[in-house]
């Protein structure tokens, strides 16, 4: 049995990703704050259940994810689950294809071709059964049997809701890229 | 060996690393052959490095670790001893 002494010792070196998905999914620091000092309770309490050998990271990131779901989404007004707007395969991919590239300097990448601020943007503008998914399996890394776990949701409907969850994250990015005039629109 | 079509519909799984071995070899495979779509493998594979970095550098605010290592210091169940 996992001991809760060890908690501490084991749990803290995960706090700052911890914050960063919070971030992610309160969309404000004061809640993100308040969801993190909560995880970490009940990780604390309910330490004893956990599994000694199985993965501590996983475990907190559900204790977050739960925390968020059941205390925190109730609270922020937001329209739930409108469409998203589809887009064809590949469509970040062509419409880069199409900058014009001698108007961009040899030094151009990828990574600043976007601000940190309209990639956050995009992810946190998803609706949240989109947000959730993009956000456990492509910025932190998780399976989609974690995040099934996780979301309690079946695996294939964590595949679909990636799928549609990045080319709607991708169709933002083009907006962002189209309004400070490096594409046309 | 898979062809273009069957390739980028599985881009994404691919990524993901969730393709089982065999389609997993198949992609490898044409993707050895095939520049276009490697390139747009190659492009994809760095967008989602891109996103990564850029949706979790956030600096964990000033006191909230010394917060919460200060729950481990409560006796909140009662038993008269620390947790």
């Amino acid at each position: 049995m996992a001991e809760r002494a060890d908690f501490a010792a084991q749990a803290m070196q995960f706090a700052p990703q911890l914050y960063s998905t919070a971030l992610r999914m309160t969309r404000n620091a004061s809640d993100a704050e308040d969801l993190v000092q909560e995880t970490y309770l009940r990780g604390y309490r309910g330490y004893a259940n956990f599994e000694d050998g199985t993965n501590l990271r996983a475990w907190l990131f559900r204790i977050l994810t739960n925390t968020y779901i059941n205390s925190y989404r109730s609270r922020q007004r937001r329209p739930q689950e409108t469409e998203l707007n589809d887009v064809e395969d590949l469509y970040l991919y062509k419409q880069i294809s199409g900058l014009d590239i001698a108007s961009r300097s040899a030094e151009d990448t990828l990574f600043d071709l976007f601000t940190d601020d309209e990639v956050k943007s995009a992810l946190e503008n998803l609706p949240e059964s989109f947000r959730m998914p993009v956000l456990l399996a492509d910025v932190q890394g998780f399976s989609y049997k974690e995040i099934a776990e996780m979301l309690d949701i079946p695996a294939g409907t964590v595949m679909s809701r990636l799928h549609r969850g990045r080319k709607a994250m991708h169709k933002a990015l083009i907006e962002f890229a189209t309004e400070r005039g490096l594409l046309n629109g | 060996m898979a062809d273009c079509n069957e390739t980028l519909r599985e881009l994404e799984t691919f990524l993901d690393s969730e393709l089982p071995d065999e389609t997993r070899a198949a992609i490898q495979a044409h993707l050895g052959d095939c520049v276009d779509c490697l390139q747009a493998f190659d492009f994809y594979a760095e967008l989602r490095v891109v996103i990564s970095e850029k949706c979790r550098n956030e600096e964990i605010p000033p006191g909230l670790i010394a917060r919460i290592e200060l729950c481990f210091n409560e006796d909140f169940d009662g038993d008269s001893k620390i947790g």
